[in-house]
């Protein structure tokens, strides 16, 4: 039991996360969570706006609820399996990120400085999480996939453009957090 | 209703990433700065497995639920959508620490901040759908 409640290593999650693609495969379907943007814009009445939206979002019925089920598993795993919301992160990870501006890292599961409410309250930080979103989402659309889409899968599958785009991810992941963050804080 | 079934596998799905730590901001930004292996261990265990199991589809040893051939629709060729939409979104994975599947998963926590993001994922996906005449693929 206590297992369950400790964080799980790299050896663990990263086998489960296999496995629960085996199963979207194993029922006739696949796994890619950022097409769900898609839908949701479908959903919301895009077609409206541009023809692409047009589609019969029912037939991706399937996936959404797969997203409606990780909300709920958010939700467990916060209330339920988490006694300790502290990340052990390397110390020096730690004294990087105090240089920066953000204070006592890995204290809780995620930093006040951008998720906290003073943050969302606030022009900047408002700002911030809207402009990431954006990048994700416009990002993840271009590139064909996100990180379940092209990082597992198309990986697995050892695709090109996969290798390509998850070279991207990390060109624009180490622009942002070695050059760009520490401008931001 | 068919479709529970992949409630039950998006429930999983939230609890290993969580418990997993993958939706922390400081993994990612940890990741970034190559100062833990922990990413690293679980993105490469589930490739390397997902690599041993496709080979499985591909040689029809493993069957979908109906007796089936498992197919795995390949990926849009184009090495610019794929260097240019993969680094900005790399961008946004850098500065948020989210991508699309953590983003749900964190609503979940009741993390108001991340419906702010969603919906920034909204107008991003919106956006590229508007101007990807124009764009190099």
């Amino acid at each position: 039991m206590d297992f369950i409640l400790e964080p799980w290593p790299w050896y663990v999650g990263g086998p489960l996360i296999t496995l629960i693609m085996f199963f979207l495969y194993y029922f006739g379907k696949k796994f890619g969570i950022s097409s769900n943007l898609e839908s949701i814009c479908a959903m919301g009445g895009a077609g409206k706006l541009h023809e692409f939206f047009a589609f019969d979002w029912k037939k991706n019925s399937w996936n959404l609820m797969f997203i409606v089920g990780t909300v709920i598993g958010g939700f467990i795993a916060f209330k339920f399996m988490t006694p300790d919301q502290a990340i052990a992160l390397n110390p020096q990870t730690v004294s990087d990120l105090a240089d920066i501006g953000f204070q006592n890292a890995g204290a809780q599961y995620l930093p006040e400085e951008l998720f906290g409410l003073e943050a969302l309250l606030s022009i900047k930080g408002g700002v911030i999480l809207v402009i990431a979103g954006i990048l994700v989402g416009f990002g993840a659309r271009y590139a064909g996939g996100c990180t379940s889409g092209h990082a597992i899968t198309g990986l697995s599958n050892l695709e090109i453009p996969s290798l390509i785009a998850v070279i991207g991810f990390f060109i624009g992941g180490l622009i942002m957090t070695w050059l760009i963050l520490p401008l931001l804080f | 209703m068919k479709n529970i079934r992949f409630i039950i596998l998006g429930i999983l799905f939230g609890i290993i990433l969580s418990k997993a730590e993958v939706i922390s901001w400081y993994r990612i930004y940890e990741m970034f700065k190559f100062q833990s292996f922990h990413m690293y261990g679980i993105i490469g265990s589930a490739v390397i497995l997902g690599v041993i199991l496709f080979s499985f589809f591909k040689k029809g040893v493993i069957k979908n639920y109906l007796g089936e051939k498992i197919i795995i629709e390949p990926k849009k060729k184009g090495f610019y959508r794929a260097i240019i939409g993969g680094t900005i979104f790399g961008l946004g994975w850098g500065l948020i620490g989210a991508c699309p599947g953590p983003m749900f998963i964190l609503l979940g926590r009741g993390v108001l901040s991340i419906s702010i993001v969603i919906f920034g994922g909204l107008l991003g996906v919106l956006f590229y759908h508007a101007i990807k005449h124009k764009l190099p693929h």
